[in-house]
Parts: C-alpha cells; structure tokens; sequence
C-alpha cells in the first residue's frame, strides 16, 4: 500500500455528545483508509466514555459522555495521535461473496448492459473481476457502500426508486455498488444480481460479517448453487468466505 | 402459562422501548431506545424497577391491555393520555396495582405526543443485539420486531409488586413546551447566513410525517450556501438535515446512521424528550447554544430527574423509605429532596 500523507482533520460538533472528524469531503480511498485508521486507532485506546464510533466514507462519528470523557480530552487524544497509523492491525479481510446475476435476480442487468454497450455477460465479469473496498456501512443494517467499481459500469439510479428490492440484492448506484442486507429496502440502484449471503442476521452468533475497510469479491454462481447457499444461510452459515491478507 | 399483558387494542404505533442499543451504528442500526429517557426512568421508578428498563412507548393513542398475571403494578409518565382501569379514571405518574382480567385503556392525550407505560419486574423478552428496543425497519426488539399488535401477549418477567405503589406530586411533574436548543452544525456552513438567520427566526410546523425515525417540518426554506449534496457521513439522534426544498428534517431515535444531506444543526440532548411531545401541526422554534451550554443544561436535566425521584412519595399518602429507594438503584448522581422545579 503506497504511503499516505498525513490529511489535515476538522472537528465539527454534532450536539452535546458527538462531534464528527472529517478527513475529507469527497470519496477518496485514501481518506477513507485514515478513517478507517483512526477508528481503529480509537478503539484500541479504550477511552472511558467514548460510546460509539462510526466509519463514513470520509469522516469518522464519534459518540461520546461529557461526563466521562470531556469534548477537550477527546480533541486532545486526536491531535496526540495524528496521524493514525495505518495498518495498525496487521492486515484486513477479503471476503468472497457468491453472487447469482441477472435474470429474476438481478432484474436491470440487461439495461445497463444496454446502456454501456456490453453484454450481460461482459457486465459479470467486470463487477466479478475485482476487489472493492467497503467505505461504510450504513442506510440500513449490514448494507455495504463498496468503492472502486469499473467506470464501464457507472449508471444512474432509477428515475423511479422502488419501494422494495429482494433481500441480498447486488446493486449500482452512480460509481458505487453495494450489496444488500436480507431485507427488502427501497433503492434506486440498478439490480444486477442477488448474494445468499447475508450481511446481517441479529439470530447469527455474529450478526454482521462486513465492516468498512474490508475487501469484498464477487463471485459468479447459477441458480441452483444460490438455493442451495440460501437455504444454508437460513440455517446460520455465513456463506461468505473471510481471509485475512496484510496491508 | 406465563404471566403477560395481552393487547387487545393496539393504539397508535405503540412500541416497547427501553434506553436503546449502543455500538451497532456502524453496522447500520442506529440505537432506538425511548423518545423521552428521562419520562422512561420516571415511569419506571413510579413502579419500582431500574430506570433503563422496558416500557411501552405510547404515541398519540394508546392502547387497551388486559391483565393476565395475579398482579401487576403499572404506572404512566408523559403526555396526559385519559387512562381507565375498568372504566374508571386513573392519575398519571401514579403506580397503579392490577390484578387478573383487569382492563387498561389509553386514550389520547390532551396535549402533548408521548408516554411510557412501565411494568413492574418488566418484560420477559430476549434482547437483541443487547436491548428490548423496538426497531422496526431492521425488525429488532419487542415481540419480533414490530409494534403492538391487537392479540399480543407481552410476557412479564416478574410481575409481583415488592414495595408501596409511588406518586409523583403534581407540582414535580415535567412540563413541556418552550423552544428547541440546538448546536449549530456539523455542516453549518453548507448555509448562507441568511438562510441560518431564517432557521433561528422563523417558526417550523411539524408535518403529519413525523415519527420515530424522524420528523418533517414546514416553513421558510433555508439558502444552502453551494449545493445540497454532501458525501454521505454519520447521523446522531437529534441531526436536522436540510435537503434541497430548503425545509427541515429532524432525525430521531430510529433513524438511517448515515446520509447524504448538509446538517444545519443538532438538537440538544436535553430537548430530544420535549421535542418528541411537539404533535403534527404544531410550531417549534430553534435557539441555538454552544457545545458547553448544551452539557451543562444536560447536567441539570439530570439532577431534575433526580429531584423527581426524590419527590415521588407512597401513593395515598404515608412516607416513603429512603433505603428502598436506594434499594431499587433508581437515583443516579445526586438527590436533592428540596422541591424545587426548574423548567426545561
């Protein structure tokens, strides 16, 4: 990973109890790996009264009790460990995500396959062909917002969102794709394929598999290996493999 | 069969609430938990269980319970819904006892939005991801996930009353009403100043569109300054966004943790719990303060609490027993027995 400098930060008070730190105001990978860092940095150090932090695309949130944890303690604890260090962790996880695309599964594939003069098949294979990073997740439990999506395949979200969307749905949106937890969530993102894997299940003894600075790869399966992973799913299993790589 | 309350009557988006789910935002749940903290602990006091736990959250029509536990101690905080044990009249913010077939009834409310109903000994329901807190669009908490429904049993753990009902003095009773405080961002300046000068000077109407996740008012639109785009970040409870027709949007308890909107500015935590009793049709307007006023106005919200729990006194008169009090772990920080009142 290439060296990155050090990015100036802004403080901004969200009430009484939380103030955001903003690193950048774009989507930039490189802003997004010292949130990712920072928030790593955070959590490491374990501070008293520091309730909650939570990964954007370019700022980090941070929750916190007054009482125990004075807006000044904090401010004084970032501007010590600045920069975060990056890769603190020894490493991150790439997960492979099995996905079905198109057909009934991913009912805008042949459109935007249109519209970007490919075929459907061309389309999987670009969005199966490589690593994305999770910038955040947010909108709604487990939804991933993954960057680093070829620019073949940027389309516009539908004029008219719909209300609902299959659980699992693999989608883009602009020059993102993101996959959906197993809920059905309005969305104006382009479905190209549906996952059995499910990012959130509040039953599972780990109920979130992504977090944001993780690898997610898609890979391409038929119908028949989709039930099957579904079915599996149903029962508990993950069905997304995690490997640990270094930084 | 085990102890319950059984809804026969569902009300108005009745859920069950209790002080919310804490780490999860970054996977995309934000932390649910009652509108009004601070009723929650009173009503939970009233009937002598920990302040934190589950209630039913009452919104503008309550519902109708029946008992199906030998007893049962209830007691109401918030709004002054019309409450009716058997058809007849009872007070708010007084622990009531309930023995087998007895029939609840919430009206609606004369003024204000919102109430608890807390349950001696609770419910008996599995938290998930740590709390009771209904949170229906990820379909956590409660029963499974959802509102009271007409027909549910809710479970109680340990309904038998231990102590003397409570009472909280009229005089002790919150009041609400008053302007919303707010910290000004965290993206103030996506505004012109003329647009933050409209924001803190004119009045805002909440709209029918109004609930847990969040509440749309109306109004003079706001100037944004360049745009009303930003790159998405995190959302707290409290977050007025603004989107592009200029009029703003509250974010509350159950909201999405994330979004794309500039923030003008947010609500206090002190003023989260009168801001959840503004009903639809009514104006709000906003005062801003700094970081340190709105922390320091939180403290003396809590020591108000405090000074509501020492002023609860048996119902029906008597003295009440300091070391139960203590007992039941429900005064946190100090206590101060002088009945004095401040307002919010």
């Amino acid at each position: 990973m290439p060296e990155t400098e050090p990015l100036p930060y802004r403080l901004l008070d969200c009430g009484d109890r939380a103030l955001t730190i903003e690193l950048g105001r774009a989507v930039d990978p490189a802003v997004n790996e010292q949130v990712v860092a920072l928030d790593r940095a955070l959590g490491a150090a374990g501070l008293a009264g520091l309730l909650e932090t939570v990964p954007t695309y370019r700022s980090l949130l941070v929750l916190y009790d007054p009482e125990r944890l004075p807006r000044a303690t904090l401010a004084a604890w970032i501007a010590g460990h600045w920069p975060p260090p990056a890769g603190a962790d020894g490493g991150r996880r790439r997960w492979r995500v099995p996905v079905h695309y198109g057909g009934a599964h991913g009912a805008d594939l042949d459109a935007l396959a249109a519209g970007a003069g490919l075929t459907p098949d061309a389309v999987v294979a670009l969005h199966a062909g490589r690593d994305y990073r999770v910038h955040m997740i947010g909108f709604a439990p487990g939804f991933a917002y993954l960057g680093g999506l070829d620019p073949r395949l940027h389309a516009s979200r539908r004029t008219d969102p719909r209300p609902k969307t299959p659980p699992g749905s693999v989608s883009i949106g602009g020059n993102q794709t993101g996959v959906s937890p197993p809920l059905e969530l309005p969305s104006g993102w382009q479905l190209i394929g549906r996952t059995p894997v499910r990012s959130y299940d509040p039953t599972r003894a780990e109920p979130f598999l992504f977090s944001a600075g993780d690898l997610i790869r898609f890979e391409p399966i038929d119908r028949t290996d989709f039930e099957t992973l579904d079915e599996a799913a149903r029962g508990g299993d993950p069905v997304a493999q995690a490997e640990h790589i270094n930084a | 069969m085990r102890e319950a309350l059984r809804v026969v009557a569902a009300g108005a988006g009745a859920t069950i609430q209790d002080a919310g789910r804490r780490g999860y935002m970054r996977f995309g749940i934000s932390g649910s938990g009652a509108m009004d903290l601070d009723l929650l602990a009173l009503a939970n006091a009233l009937v002598g269980n920990p302040g934190d736990t589950a209630a039913i959250e009452i919104a503008m029509l309550g519902p109708t319970l029946v008992c199906e536990a030998d007893r049962c101690r209830v007691a109401l905080a918030g709004a002054p819904f019309v409450l009716g044990l058997n058809g007849q009249r009872l007070d708010a913010y007084t622990a009531c006892d309930l023995r087998r077939g007895d029939r609840l009834t919430l009206g609606a409310p004369r003024e204000g939005m919102r109430a608890y109903l807390a349950v001696s000994g609770g419910f008996a329901l599995a938290p998930m991801l740590g709390s009771l807190s209904t949170h229906t669009r990820s379909r956590l908490g409660g029963l499974d996930g959802t509102a009271l429904r007409a027909g549910d049993r809710l479970p109680l753990l340990d309904p038998a009353p231990a102590a003397q009902p409570l009472t909280l003095p009229a005089h002790h009773r919150p009041r609400f009403g008053g302007p919303i405080r707010v910290v000004l961002g965290p993206q103030a300046d996506s505004f012109t100043e003329a647009g933050l000068r409209t924001f803190l000077t004119e009045p805002y109407t909440l709209t029918a569109r109004a609930d847990r996740m969040g509440c749309h008012l109306d109004g003079p639109a706001i100037a944004h300054a360049d745009g009303f785009n930003i790159v998405s970040d995190g959302i707290v409870n409290g977050s007025i966004q603004v989107p592009g027709h200029g009029r703003p949007l509250i974010l509350l308890a159950d909201r999405h943790t994330t979004g794309g909107y500039p923030k003008i500015a947010t609500v206090i935590s002190a003023d989260l719990g009168r801001l959840a009793q503004v009903r639809p049709g009514e104006a709000i307007r906003f005062e801003a303060v700094s970081v340190e006023a709105a922390q320091a106005i939180a403290r003396e919200a809590r020591q108000a609490v405090s000074r509501r729990l020492a002023a609860m006194i048996p119902a029906g008169g008597g003295s009440l027993d300091s070391a139960f009090l203590l007992a039941c772990n429900l005064i946190g920080g100090v206590v101060s027995a002088e009945p004095h009142e401040t307002a919010p």
